[in-house]
């Protein structure tokens, strides 16, 4: 069996000339401003310096999100955009890099889990990452996954325990995703100081890469980031860059964060 | 096929959350077990029911609308509407604030579509000294504006939620949302059998009170059970708390009904049972009206209370199992309702009980001399009086 795409991606990150650096995971919401925009915003995050994308599928009731991302997916959903519409567009970007499908239980479900596997891997994803989907909320659909060639991102949260730590852990793939503070998506002024402790119980659980998101959003904050953790998650400042400036703005953006994560 | 999950009522109910919440549903569960199990706890919560809610509520055997249903036919009322507070809500926030309490958390949040949840959550933590924040969606707010105003005057922030269809949907997203950043010192009341597990599980046994008392009533008063209960589903609590004491009984015909808004074939109504398919919304697997693609449908119904495009857990097992019949009527229909109960009988009903009272009334002529018609009466109709006028172009 050839190696997965992702832990391919961490492989070469760990083995780069130069040695070991972290990973810019810059998210882009599909359809938003436009289907157009964002299907050109894919590739210009990735040219800009991404080492993997998430893909977020609009869903009407993201109870994860905070204000921007939330009017991101409005927006998408408002002009049509679908969850074939989305694999459509992972498809159509043929992206270098890993692509990891963000999205909620129920447009998944809706689309139908299976055919949703299937084809997700078929346009080109790599990962699957659902909001409200935690270890052991339903072993069948998690199973259903694993058995899937898409790696399955679990989120684990400053208020984690320990039990559900080693159980996240043991179903995880690809990398852990950290949720670096309490709250929804959504920019803040600084990195929590408790992030370096966090990051070593994410560790000492598991030998997966850990990445960091949920307020990030300065070149600075990424920095600080990337000294602690293997990855880098930046959303709502990109889908935010987009939304005022365009294309331009966020590859602008993700090129100074691309920076900085390489410069920790 | 995998064993049946706790907190599942068959393939329905689960946690689907976010992460973040998992640790505080788990605490949530092993108090509120607890407590089940408790005197102490069940000492306090029935004293505070008695001395602070009015409880036992009575049952009302109605006089003119009977003889309009039919000859011979009792239709009484579950009288819940007689609660402090106007409606059946009471019940759960005063169980949740004691576990809030036992958890000790001193920040309650909740969300609210007619008001009446919130008017219940902001009443206890005014009784309890808690801080007491509510969403409420804009459209909510301009429909219900007295209960705003009753929720500030207990000492509540009431928040407006613009989002989305500006309704209770987007009011419990928002409260999750709060609850997602404050959970560690935060206990969110929900108001009604939704949400991730134990919610569901924790409103029904709040709510069940309603059931238990009245199946006693029924007795004492009739010597049988009712051969019919009937109440009305938005989400759900208050049918589930007088279902829950005559499921075991197969004799007793239960009946949920939900808003069929401007007709079930209009596109604008709130009968997730109905006309909905099985998804994951606000944590939980249940039927909900959902698009094709998985996008949550806005509900509509003229009753706040009642528009909303999901529905409790275990109303999804109940109507799968053939236990509870789900029904339907419209706004026209409740409306009608709200008149007919108010001139015969001097009730006026909340515009969601109304549902219940309407279905009732569709099948005047088809109930048999001696059917004992049991219509969970859940709140009392003075919030609606404002919005019923508006309707009907009466100047107030």
């Amino acid at each position: 069996m050839s190696e997965h795409p992702i832990a391919a991606r961490w492989r070469a990150l760990r083995g780069g000339a130069g040695g070991r650096r972290a990973a810019l995971i810059p998210y882009v919401t599909a359809g938003f401003p436009t289907p157009r925009v964002s299907l050109d915003a894919l590739r210009a995050v990735v040219a800009a310096g991404a080492d993997f994308v998430e893909v977020g599928v609009p869903f009407s009731d993201p109870l994860a999100d905070g204000p921007t991302i939330q009017r991101s997916t409005q927006a998408a959903l408002d002009q049509g955009m679908t969850v074939a519409g989305v694999l459509e567009q992972i498809h159509q970007a043929a992206l270098p890099v890993p692509v990891v499908v963000m999205t909620y239980v129920n447009p998944v479900l809706a689309f139908g889990l299976e055919r949703f596997l299937r084809e997700a891997a078929a346009a080109g994803a790599s990962g699957l990452l659902l909001t409200d989907f935690p270890a052991g909320a339903d072993p069948a659909l998690e199973a259903t996954v694993a058995a899937s060639p898409l790696a399955l991102i679990r989120l684990i949260a400053p208020t984690t325990t320990g039990d559900r730590l080693a159980r996240a852990a043991r179903g995880a793939s690809g990398f852990l995703y950290l949720i670096s503070r309490l709250g929804v998506t959504g920019a803040r002024d600084q990195v929590p100081a408790d992030l370096a402790e966090l990051v070593g119980r994410v560790r000492a659980a598991s030998p997966l890469p850990v990445a960091v998101g949920f307020g990030i959003g300065t070149p600075a904050q990424a920095r600080a980031t990337a000294a602690l953790a293997d990855g880098v998650v930046v959303g709502s400042a990109i889908v935010e860059a987009l939304g005022a400036g365009g294309t331009g703005a966020a590859e602008r953006l993700v090129r100074e964060l691309a920076a900085a994560v390489r410069d920790a | 096929m995998t064993a049946p999950t706790a907190g599942r009522f068959g393939p329905y109910g689960g946690r689907y959350v976010p992460e973040t919440l998992m640790a505080a549903l788990e605490e949530l569960d092993r108090v509120h077990q607890a407590a089940l199990g408790d005197p102490a706890f069940w000492a306090e919560l029935d004293a505070l029911l008695k001395d602070y809610v009015g409880r036992p509520t009575p049952v009302t055997e109605t006089v003119r609308l009977a003889a309009q249903v039919g000859p011979g036919v009792i239709v009484a009322l579950k009288r819940e509407d007689l609660n402090h507070t106007g409606a059946h809500k009471i019940n759960n926030t005063l169980g949740q604030a004691l576990l809030a309490r036992r958890m000790g958390k001193r920040r309650i949040i909740a969300e609210t579509g007619a008001g009446q949840h919130g008017v219940a959550t902001a009443t206890v933590c005014a009784r309890f000294g808690l801080e007491c924040v509510v969403y409420m969606g804009e459209e909510d707010m301009r429909r219900q504006r007295l209960n705003v105003y009753r929720m500030e005057l207990m000492g509540a922030r009431v928040v407006p939620v613009t989002s989305g269809t500006r309704t209770l949907k987007d009011a419990t997203n928002e409260a999750l949302r709060d609850w997602v950043t404050n959970v560690t010192t935060t206990h969110y009341i929900i108001g009604s059998v939704v949400g991730p597990d134990p919610f569901p599980r924790i409103v029904r046994d709040f709510q069940a009170v309603i059931g238990r008392e009245a199946r006693a009533q029924a007795l004492e008063r009739w010597g049988r059970l009712p051969t019919t209960v009937v109440a009305c589903v938005g989400g759900g609590s208050n049918a589930m708390g007088i279902f829950s004491a005559f499921l075991d009984d197969r004799d007793v015909a239960l009946v949920g009904v939900e808003a069929a808004g401007e007709g079930l074939g209009s596109g604008r109504h709130a009968a997730s049972l109905g006309r909905g398919r099985p998804g994951v919304f606000h944590g939980s697997l249940s039927y909900l009206l959902q698009d094709a693609d998985g996008q949550v449908q806005p509900a509509h119904s003229v009753s706040a209370g009642l528009d909303y495009p999901g529905v409790g857990p275990e109303h999804a097992f109940l109507k799968d199992s053939g236990r509870v019949l789900y029904e339907a009527v419209t706004d026209r229909q409740a409306l009608d309702a709200f008149a007919t109960l108010s001139r015969l009988e001097g009730i006026l009903p909340a515009l969601e009980s109304a549902h219940a009272v309407a279905w009732v009334l569709a099948r005047c002529g088809e109930w048999h001399a001696g059917d004992i018609v049991l219509v969970n009466l859940s709140g009392r109709g003075d919030k609606d009086v404002a919005m019923v006028a508006e309707l009907t172009g009466a100047a107030l």
